[in-house]
């Protein structure tokens, strides 16, 4: 649904009218001068993609919306028999997020999947960009470094997870390392920073190969003329790297964040389920799920979801990651004319 | 700006045809949704024809054996062997949809002791006939496990006690006769034991104290010991008193006295195999299937020869372990009832549990294969762990086993970091207990 929702929001016919670029590849807009007739065609063209969305991401959602405003209500009769049947609670399953015991579970996993998202994406980012300038220059073995990279994100989270469970163990790798007895996978701090270890190890290639691609379309004559000019590296990095690469940087961390949101296998093999310290949102509605309630699990599934299409819509809107590509043949008309701009300069 | 107000037009209109076809659906598939009716299950045992059989995998093969000797007794009547994930999260999910859905590929289901009240009260499984299994002949605690409210819901297929692993050359060394019994004389033997130059650096007991099952395991097993009870026969908690706070005592102490390593916090079975089997342990509770990794010559463990079983302690006395393993029951919704409990009959039967014994190491729920010395000869553990068997008690018998499981963990968790005064851990447990079965 998110990525749907982000696809309605940037396909969009071009900010600027003015450009006027005929709009051929969107399905959904240039609709300047179509008959009625014409709609009526394009409605039956599309009804099959309609279905399709309407069968795999409306219907789940809709389903959750109206599952969790209801609750099991079961009691033993005398016998010690279940008395079972579902009663609808309007929005109590919501208001029970907010109070009591459940409340505070909610709060606590709210926070730890922020905190999560937060730290990790920064920490990836950084480290995704260090890895990409790194792969970026020429030098032996680029591509086996470029293919080792990888390795991380090639190995299925849950498998990673059981790796750095072994390593985190109290007589483990990392304790041996720093000569001290942390107890990793017990509650407390040093479990979060686990969770962010192995997050970070896992993910940043992925955001390092992303930023990567976006790198190597940058064109050479742009740095040389840079250097003629006598830009430092710290002043090509500034003035022409990050800018070029930013709209692909902003796609994988948008990419990340919604990803680092949904979190829960990973916390999951690491640290274990019903650890307070690292629970998220995922592994919350995942145990109320397994406990039968399935109204609440509901409730939780449709806070995360909204949480995540808010976040994914202030990213879209606010810095304005291009997702679907809509705005990259202007980047590069952009990138062109800077090229030209400095070619001139540098002429002069 | 006209064609942007257009855009929206045509959003508007596909999500609103997207919804409209979803809300369509969602009204189709809500009809399951609706109470069900409590219906009279026929407890007639009838109908003849092949049936499924799902369950957990047998490495061992000892189930597929049996299976097959049925099979070729009854052409007619095949059973087909089910395989479930091995996560018993996921065995339970997969049973319980199957219940709910009311599918009839399930016939035969092998059940975890402590989803017993759980699939009973739901009436996803059908009350056994009586005299149907011969409950006189096994181990009453299995027999306790399989039943709810007087009626046997399964029937036992294999069972599980905790075993009390002690470093018999230390013990010597240090000139102690006997294992202790009780927790008083373990720590007496630990004073003497650790003073020894061989045993520098070692911790004087484990058990598994990570926030999962294992928890629940030791923490029932420590209440039992000390004379208490987690909940009472109706179902109602009991962990508010004397009895249960000096059973969390032993363990909240343990730790803080330095009994137990300081990173017992995080140990699972296997951790406490490897600390046992390193040499960084005196005393260790854990299951019977360490006894033949313990006891490896290959030089992967150090303390082959060197160490003795005996049943866990308690506070006066022996401990009182809980106890594990799986019942076979029959699903309601199965068409084929008769050759369902005529396969049930055969496969819990002594002669298929004693040749199953050939290829598997699972405790048979017969207390007389125990002391069979053609069994015991392989087998050298069994007479301890039936003492242990014998003393067993079934682990909190709720129906909401999962959140009854969770809340014990919490406050018990919290009681043995330090998080809580082992009296306010205790009364919070309660609290939530109460409002757990209350529901």
């Amino acid at each position: 649904m998110t990525t749907a929702s982000i696809d309605h929001q940037s396909s969009g016919p071009p900010r600027t009218p003015g450009q006027g670029r005929k709009a051929s590849r969107n399905s959904a807009g240039s609709s300047a001068g179509r008959t009625p007739g014409e709609g009526r065609m394009a409605a039956l063209l599309l009804s099959p993609t309609l279905l399709v969305l309407a069968l795999v991401i409306a219907y789940p959602l809709i389903s959750a919306i109206h599952q969790s405003l209801y609750r099991a209500q079961s009691g033993l009769d005398a016998d010690g028999y279940v008395t079972e049947g579902e009663a609808f609670v309007g929005l109590a399953n919501y208001a029970d997020l907010f109070a009591g015991e459940s409340g505070h579970r909610f709060m606590n996993a709210f926070g730890n999947t922020t905190f999560f998202t937060v730290t990790t994406v920064l920490l990836e980012t950084l480290l995704g960009l260090a890895l990409a300038l790194a792969m970026n220059r020429a030098f032996k073995g680029r591509s086996f470094l470029r293919a080792s990279i990888l390795v991380p994100w090639a190995v299925p989270t849950a498998v990673s997870g059981l790796l750095w469970r072994w390593i985190f163990q109290s007589d483990g790798i990392a304790n041996t390392l720093i000569g001290s007895e942390i107890l990793w996978t017990a509650e407390g701090t040093a479990s979060k920073l686990a969770v962010i270890i192995a997050e970070v190890w896992k993910t940043a290639p992925f955001i390092g190969l992303l930023v990567l691609a976006g790198m190597q379309i940058i064109p050479e004559e742009v740095y040389e003329a840079a250097k003629i000019d006598g830009a430092g590296w710290w002043r090509q990095l500034g003035s022409i790297t990050l800018p070029l690469v930013k709209p692909t940087l902003l796609v994988a961390v948008l990419f990340r964040m919604l990803d680092a949101l949904r979190m829960f296998d990973l916390p999951f093999v690491l640290i274990g389920p019903g650890k307070e310290s690292v629970e998220t949102l995922s592994m919350l509605a995942w145990d109320e799920s397994n406990q039968l309630r399935y109204g609440s699990a509901s409730a939780f599934a449709v806070i995360l979801f909204l949480y995540v299409a808010a976040v994914a819509i202030v990213f879209v809107k606010v810095l304005g990651a291009d997702v679907t590509g809509a705005k990259q043949l202007g980047a590069k008309r952009r990138a062109r004319k800077a090229n030209r701009i400095q070619k001139a300069e540098a002429t002069q | 700006m006209r064609q942007r107000r257009h855009t929206w037009q045509t959003l508007f209109t596909t999500t609103a045809l997207v919804m409209a076809a979803a809300v369509g659906l969602t009204a189709c598939g809500g009809s399951t949704s609706e109470p069900k009716a409590a219906e009279s299950s026929a407890t007639a045992f009838e109908g003849k024809g092949p049936i499924n059989y799902v369950s957990s995998r047998d490495a061992s093969g000892a189930a597929n054996k049996s299976i097959e000797e049925w099979n070729a007794a009854h052409p007619d009547q095949k059973v087909t062997f089910i395989e479930l994930p091995d996560s018993a999260d996921q065995q339970r999910q997969q049973l319980i949809q199957n219940a709910q859905i009311k599918s009839d590929t399930f016939s035969v289901l092998n059940l975890d002791v402590v989803w017993n009240s759980e699939f009973a009260a739901n009436k996803w499984v059908l009350p056994l006939p009586a005299d149907a299994i011969p409950t006189d002949k096994m181990i009453p605690a299995t027999v306790d496990a399989a039943t709810y409210r007087d009626n046997l819901i399964g029937a036992p297929y294999y069972t599980d006690g905790a075993l009390f692993y002690f470093r018999q050359d230390l013990l010597t060394a240090a000139g102690i006769a006997a294992p202790p019994k009780t927790w008083d004389e373990m720590k007496s033997a630990c004073e003497k034991i650790l003073a020894l130059p061989e045993a520098a650096g070692m911790s004087c007991y484990t058990g598994q104290f990570d926030k999962n099952e294992a928890l629940t395991v030791n923490f029932s097993e420590a209440v039992a010991s000390a004379g208490g009870t987690v909940v009472d026969a109706e179902g109602k908690p009991t962990v508010d008193t004397p009895e249960a706070k000096e059973g969390l005592s032993l363990l909240v102490d343990g730790f803080k006295e330095g009994l137990f390593p300081s990173d017992a916090i995080t140990y699972l079975e296997e951790q406490g195999r490897r600390a046992f089997q390193d040499g960084k342990v005196v005393f260790l509770r854990n299951w019977p299937f360490l006894y033949s990794s313990l006891s490896a010559t290959d030089g992967s463990s150090k303390v082959a020869g060197k160490f003795g079983i005996t049943s866990i302690p308690g506070t006066d006395g022996p401990g009182v372990s809980t106890l594990g393993g799986r019942n076979l029951a029959v699903s309601p919704f199965t068409p084929n009832k008769e050759t369902a409990l005529e396969f049930i009959k055969f496969f819990t039967s002594e002669e298929q549990a004693r040749k199953r014994l050939e290829l598997s190491s699972r405790a048979p729920a017969f207390a007389d294969l125990y002391r069979d010395p053609a069994v015991v000869a392989k087998r050298p553990f069994f007479p301890t762990l039936l003492e242990s068997l014998e003393n067993a008690q079934p682990r909190p018998k709720v129906v909401q086993y999962g959140a009854t499981t969770k809340a014990i963990q919490e406050e018990a968790y919290a009681a043995l970091t330090g998080a809580k005064e082992t009296d306010a851990a205790l009364k919070d447990m309660q609290a939530k207990l109460e409002e757990i079965s209350a529901k």
